[in-house]
């Protein structure tokens, strides 16, 4: 990583035009903290599953340049309120001045917003460099990224798009790292979706903190459609004050080597989250799914629902842990995986975990894995439907329970779309149905 | 239309049907009826395609081609139809849509133009109307959370949609009270014509009643032991199958 690192275990914080003394020094931290870590290795219960080794083998160069080819469009056309895109880490598009012109929204490359008041306060305080060496390294790294501000009160109607565009090859593999912050003030609303897509090797390591103010509603997507190439790290990081309502939808249908870590601390009482993951993979993606939901305060509400499809080799993960605190009194709180595998290769990790340290409370958590109903399989086929239209239909079911529940009709359209793409084209083996 | 010669067909090994011959003329009602464990939904699974139900001698031609060798769907799409005994439960597939891409499957094979989602709506409206099924079902997921006879009555409901040339009911009476017997006999009779043909697997003879056969077969050890016009039914119903085996026994 000879321009990230100055040698394979010595990171030198970058640091952009203008940056506040205190962005400088959170900086210098992280770069001194992933010094001490190191990159994650499976000797971490964190990290248990997913080794490193094939990213960190790579000589990742950082290369602002587009990447070669069509000009990267964005899947919702001019449907956002606001759109930001990145290419390779560094802004490529803004498409915000009409938005911005309400005086209660601000949408920005966070460069330009390091000396707000918001900035100041929120930024770096969620996302933890001290323990998680990927926010260590990103926290060091990044050049660019989003920032949201929703003033109190401000409802936004529609959604806010960010996108990220990764490109590169073998013989230059590329890493961007990217950073946001999006605060939504007191009583505000806001949906915001995050789109990262590319072609080739290229390696994506981004951290979006979150913070939901009394009793704003946020609504947050993330689809990652990376190249199959692709390194994609991720770090959601929310945090909910009191009364605030956050739904958070994962949809993990591409990149090689995958780590979704979403992350929320119910803070304030009476918070209310949902999150939700679908992760649709084949080949021989790995895709590993890290949930941590932190009940701080009493009587908060989480449900958590992730779904895996995985067919042919590949490997997924879902490592989810709630956390009641000694004062998270009437906690209510329900943790399900659901896995659904296509191949006799494929392999689901499941570990769902609680951890409660009062006694008032209500939670649950399970895991299922399975196969195809083979029944329901023939009942569409004995309806005149063809095998590969059942099984599609019976997987594009198994996934309906969350894209239904996308409330944006074009957010539900394109991860439709993303699911569709990714469907299976394989026929099921035909047994002994005829001769 | 259904030619079925001396078959041999059986689940994980077992030889369940020995031997099998009927034939089935267009226009025509069978019943056929036998004690549980003769074969009776082996026949029918077997007729459908169901995988694990495998042929393993004899010939089935319908409609001048070799039926066994087509699978489910080709079958469906060719005009047979199975109204399950355990219709299955489909959690996210939606009744309606699962319905369309049937029926337009179906003509899509036979040729003809496939159906607009309004077209296919006022269909379905007037085909549910026969079997008394409330609208709303439509839109719910493929038999989750019907009730026994609700499934009973969407199978009939899909045949009167798909408009089968051969139906085939295997024991849909079994577990209905007598208000949804008299309506899947109904949703039946409708279908009935010099063209289409009904095979009716029943255990009982109630639903004969409603629905009155050409022919009769009794099933036994995995072959037709007995057949004879709609008084057959109800001298099993008199005096259950355990003549018929004497019979046989006699026979020997």
């Amino acid at each position: 990583m000879s321009t990230v690192l100055d040698d394979r275990f010595t990171l030198a914080p970058v640091h952009i035009d203008g940056e506040p003394e205190r962005v400088r020094r959170i900086r210098e931290q992280a770069a001194e903290r992933f010094n001490v870590l190191g990159w994650p290795t499976t000797r971490s219960e964190d990290w248990k599953y997913t080794s490193l080794a094939s990213l960190t083998s790579i000589d990742w160069k950082i290369d602002q340049r587009q990447p070669e080819g069509n000009d990267p469009a964005s899947p919702f056309g001019d449907q956002p309120v606001a759109e930001l895109m990145f290419v390779n880490g560094t802004l490529h598009a803004n498409r915000s001045a009409l938005a911005n012109e309400h005086p209660g929204i601000r949408v920005m490359p966070i460069g330009e917003a390091m000396e707000t008041e918001s900035f100041t306060q929120h930024f770096s305080r969620y996302a933890d460099y001290e323990k998680h060496a990927m926010t260590a390294l990103n926290t060091a790294m990044w050049q660019d990224g989003a920032y949201i501000e929703i003033a109190p009160g401000t409802v936004v109607e529609g959604f806010i798009h960010l996108l990220y565009v990764g490109g590169g090859n073998a013989e230059h593999p590329i890493a961007s790292h990217h950073r946001n912050l999006i605060v939504a003030g007191r009583g505000s609303q806001i949906t915001v979706v995050e789109s990262f897509f590319g072609k080739g090797t290229y390696f994506t390591n981004t951290v979006t903190e979150i913070v939901a103010g009394d009793g704003a509603v946020v609504d947050h997507y993330k689809f990652e459609n990376e190249s199959l190439d692709a390194f994609h790290i991720g770090t959601v990081q929310i945090h909910q004050e009191r009364a605030s309502n956050v739904t958070s939808r994962t949809i993990a249908t591409g990149g090689g080597l995958v780590r979704n870590e979403i992350n929320a601390a119910l803070t304030g009482e009476g918070a209310s989250l949902s999150m939700e993951g679908l992760f649709v993979l084949s080949g021989k993606q790995h895709v590993d799914n890290h949930t941590v939901i932190d009940h701080v305060a009493p009587h908060c509400d989480s449900v958590e629902l992730f779904k895996g499809i995985l067919d042919e080799n590949a490997r997924g993960i879902f490592d989810g842990r709630i956390i009641v605190e000694p004062d998270a009194v009437k906690t209510n709180s329900r943790q399900t995986n659901k896995n659904l595998l296509l191949s006799e290769t494929a392999v689901i990790d499941s570990k769902p975990s609680l951890e409660i340290h009062n006694d008032d409370v209500k939670c649950n958590h399970g895991s299922t894995i399975g196969q195809l109903d083979e029944e329901a399989l023939f009942y569409l086929r004995a309806r005149g439907i063809g095998a590969e239209e059942a099984r599609n239909l019976l997987v594009y079911a198994f996934a309906s329970e969350i894209v239904e529940r996308m409330k944006v009709d074009a957010v539900r359209e394109n991860a439709g779309r993303a699911l569709f793409s990714r469907m299976p084209k394989r026929l099921p083996e035909r047994r002994s149905e005829s001769r | 239309m259904l030619e079925i010669k001396d078959l041999y067909a059986g689940i994980d090994g077992k030889e369940i049907l020995k031997g099998l011959t009927l034939h089935v003329g267009a226009g025509e009602v069978h019943a056929i009826m036998g004690p549980n464990g003769s074969g009776k939904s082996t026949l029918a699974n077997v007729l459908a395609g169901r995988p694990k139900y495998v042929p393993t001698s004899g010939s089935v031609t319908y409609e001048g081609k070799d039926l066994l060798a087509l699978p489910a769907e080709e079958r469906a799409r060719e005009g047979v139809f199975l109204a399950m005994q355990y219709p299955v439960e489909i959690p996210g597939v939606n009744n309606i849509y699962f319905l369309k891409a049937a029926l337009n499957a179906v003509r899509k094979h036979q040729g003809q133009e496939e159906l607009d989602a309004m077209e296919f709506l006022q269909l379905a409206r007037e085909k549910m109307k026969l079997v008394e099924l409330d609208e709303a079902f439509m839109n719910r997921s493929v038999n989750e959370g019907f009730s026994g006879g609700e499934k009973k009555r969407n199978e009939i409901f899909q045949m009167a949609v798909l408009d089968p040339k051969l139906a085939i009911l295997d024991e849909t009476d079994s577990g209905l009270d007598i208000d949804a017997l008299r309506i899947v006999a109904e949703g039946v009779n409708a279908l009935r014509s010099e063209k289409h043909a009904v095979l009716v697997i029943t255990h009982y003879q109630r639903l004969l009643k409603y629905l009155v056969p050409d022919f009769v077969h009794v099933l036994a050890d995995g072959r037709i032991v007995k057949s004879g016009g709609k008084e057959l039914a109800e001298e099993l119903e008199q005096k259950g199958y355990e003549w018929i085996e004497e019979e046989l026994v006699a026979a020997r």
